[in-house]
């Protein structure tokens, strides 16, 4: 049994929203005066939930809302929601930015957050004299930074800078050496928000790498991403947070599938403004939608039905032969399978095309997907137009279709219709 | 997940908790002394980027005061003729210069603390105290450097046979520089508090330090006051810097007007001014991101 190393009890913070001016103060000497009289700050009571897209009622805005959770040592917990959704005013508080409004949190051991690597960078210092400070800024003695210079170079490998200011970095040396730095902190509970999505592929590997160790000696990872692939594969546990309340807490994959089905709300059907058609100089796209086999737009796949993916771009010049193709991803980002366009006629004419992919039945398991549409060349290869991400689609299965007696859900990408033969071979006596 | 000891979790010893406001004069020590190597590196940070890529370095810590004297001996003393205690006006200026300017530095630069370090207080925590602490001995440095120079003159004028007279008020120094020091930190951390939310303040800042070097000793003697208005008298006297600026020039140049009684009053003074700054930085510190 681990201990309890994060304990919240209801916790809230409320925000004010709009500009601080002339009329500001007059809420300030009414809580000032309700105080004074030892009442209730009456603010309190009129702010509203969290709701991005309505308009605000009330100029004050609870960004989380009776936040109760428990971490226990040792634990890696994803934190998934939707931007607003309260997870970075979580680690706000949890890492001492800002505090609560109501409420407390209790935390046990060494807290140490990488909200942002590379605080305090100073432009004109060396690399090595930012190492010293940005470690101290984490909480770390000279002496432990002392110690572990030689590492941290090593692990940030742009060692032969060094020793020159850190303006003439390229951002992504930067983003090493904060990195770096933050790693080799030694906290009992680390804290962290999106790193991940800077630096290049080589870069990530090693900071997730990194993470892990972290993990497995023991200690105590909070991590917000928007990255379900990393959330899933890295968390033992997740949080979902909508609106600053926690709609779930429980084992992260069930919790990553429940934020995926519940808030990327499928998209079905999309069309670009003429400035915003994803392509370059070839090929722009300007449209897409989803269909049934009548060509009428679909909301969501029904898996025995068959569907077709249309979408609508326009060749601008002579000279390619740009082939449509469209990447089929699963909401955990694998690859389900891709369609590459083959019947080849007239891919070379300039003008408006329509092209569609029919998906047969039977073939997507139930589950949420995203459609990623292209147009590419392939002598030499070029890209001329992708939109990753066009639309969202969740395959549903109607159960009472199935044809045994499982009637929990199956897991897999795929979900074809097999062939099953079976026969009795030899009966054997029962004694009874 | 279920299996969790919530029974001890009770009874375990919480290494910190966080809660929306904290006692008035919770300081938190022992966080600012585990972070007392940021303190240095902060110092030493601003120190080495004030001088990279000038051609004249640390050079400039020396020009400043000296174009300063320049001026005051060229307006205050040659056009506006006003006594300097019978001192050599270079000694006398320079001594109000170098003691005045180590002040202003603190109260300009610590009043700024939370608006001019939002970014990196609103990505990583550390006691915020350290910063305005670290402005406070980073231009101690600066006023070091000054006050050798001050030496400098000082001598010179002691070979030449001038007549100055330094005395053993010179041990009171240390104590000088500290009520300084605490007195600009203290109204420092009240006027950056007080900023955070309502900017209006900042707009005086400059106006009212500059108002306030005349309202003390530096380019004119306390004994010159003496046939003046009562009015203008009383405001510098119940200035806490008076007798501070006073006491320094007495000290080196054995001339001026200190009396013991005034520089106790003087450090009680501080001493509670210090104390409203810092409690007020502290209630503030906690939720200034959200208003800055």
């Amino acid at each position: 049994m681990s201990e309890i190393v994060i304990k919240t009890e209801n916790l809230s913070k409320l925000y004010r929203l709009g500009v601080v001016g002339t009329g500001t103060i007059s809420h300030d000497l009414n809580r000032w005066w309700a105080r004074v009289r030892g009442k209730e700050d009456p603010f309190l009571k009129v702010g509203q939930e969290n709701v991005r897209d309505q308009a605000a009622q009330s100029d004050y805005v609870w960004s989380l809302r009776d936040i109760n959770f428990e971490v226990p040592e040792g634990e890696v917990m994803g934190i998934v929601g939707k931007n607003g959704a309260g997870k970075s005013t979580l680690l706000k508080i949890l890492s001492r930015i800002t505090s609560p409004t109501t409420g407390e949190i209790k935390i046990k051991g060494r807290i140490a957050s990488l909200l942002e690597v590379g605080t305090g960078f100073h432009p004109e210092l060396t690399g090595r004299e930012n190492i010293y400070l940005n470690g101290a800024i984490m909480g770390m003695t000279k002496a432990e930074v002392k110690r572990k210079m030689d590492e941290i170079v090593d692990f940030s490998g742009v060692s032969a800078y060094v020793d020159t200011p850190v303006k003439r970095y390229s951002s992504g040396m930067t983003v090493r050496l904060g990195f770096a730095v933050a790693a080799h902190l030694e906290p009992e509970i680390l804290i962290i928000d999106e790193v991940l999505a800077v630096g290049d592929a080589e870069f990530q590997k090693k900071c997730i790498g990194k993470m892990k160790d972290v993990a497995n000696q023991g200690r105590t990872v909070l991590f917000v991403s928007h990255n379900m692939t990393a959330v899933n594969s890295l968390c033992k546990s997740c949080m979902y947070l909508k609106n600053g309340r926690i709609v779930s807490i429980g084992e992260a994959s069930e919790i990553v599938n429940e934020y995926l089905s519940s808030e990327n709300a499928s998209m079905t059907e999309v069309t670009w403004s003429e400035k915003e058609r994803p392509g370059d100089d070839v090929v722009t796209i300007h449209s897409a939608r989803m269909i049934d086999s009548q060509y009428n737009n679909i909301d969501y796949v029904k898996m025995d039905e068959k569907f077709g993916i249309e979408y609508i771009y326009e060749v601008h010049k002579p000279g390619y032969k740009p082939n449509p193709n469209i990447h089929i991803n699963t909401s955990k980002g694998e690859l389900a399978f891709v369609g590459i366009e083959e019947s080849h006629s007239g891919l070379s004419e300039v003008g408006l095309h329509k092209t569609t992919m029919w998906v047969p039945e039977n073939l997507l398991n139930d589950g949420n997907y995203s459609v990623r549409l292209a147009v590419d060349s392939y002598n030499p290869f070029i890209v001329h137009a992708e939109a990753k991400d066009a639309m969202y689609f969740e395959v549903i299965e109607n159960m009472n279709k199935r044809n045994h007696d499982f009637k929990r859900k199956i897991g897999g990408v795929v979900r074809p219709e097999l062939q099953w033969e079976s026969n009795i071979i030899s009966y054997s006596n029962i004694v009874k | 997940m279920a299996v969790r000891s919530i029974q001890g979790a009770e009874n375990q010893e919480w290494s910190l908790v966080i809660k929306p406001k904290t006692n008035w004069l919770s300081l938190n020590l022992k966080d600012l002394w585990r972070y007392r190597d940021l303190l240095f590196l902060f110092v030493r940070r601003d120190f080495v980027a004030v001088y990279k890529q000038t051609i004249l370095g640390p050079a400039w810590f020396f020009i400043q005061p000296i174009l300063t004297t320049v001026m005051y001996m060229v307006v205050f003393g040659g056009i506006a003729k006003l006594s300097t205690d019978g001192m050599p006006q270079s000694l006398f200026y320079m001594s109000g210069v170098t003691a005045w300017s180590y002040f202003a530095d603190c109260i300009n630069k610590t009043s700024k603390t939370f608006t001019s370090n939002a970014a990196i207080f609103g990505k990583v925590y550390f006691p915020r105290l350290i910063m305005p602490l670290s402005i406070i001995v980073s231009n101690l440095i600066k006023f070091g450097i000054q006050f050798l120079l001050f030496m400098g003159f000082l001598v010179f004028f002691l070979v030449k046979g001038s007549d100055v007279n330094p005395n053993f008020y010179i041990f009171l120094m240390p104590v000088l520089i500290l009520m300084m020091a605490c007195l600009g930190l203290g109204l420092g951390l009240i006027i950056s508090s007080l900023t955070t939310k309502y900017r209006d303040l900042t707009h005086l800042v400059t106006f009212g330090v500059q108002l306030f070097m005349y309202a003390t000793p530096v380019v004119y003697p306390l004994s010159a006051l003496s046939d003046k208005n009562e009015l203008i008298q009383k405001i510098v006297m119940l200035n806490p810097l008076t007798p501070i600026v006073e006491a320094f020039r007495y000290s080196f140049l054995g001339a001026g007007t200190v009396s013991p009684i005034d520089l106790v009053i003087s450090g009680v003074t501080i001493l509670f001014i210090l104390i409203i700054g810092i409690i007020v930085f502290n209630r503030i510190e906690k939720n200034f991101m959200d208003t800055v």
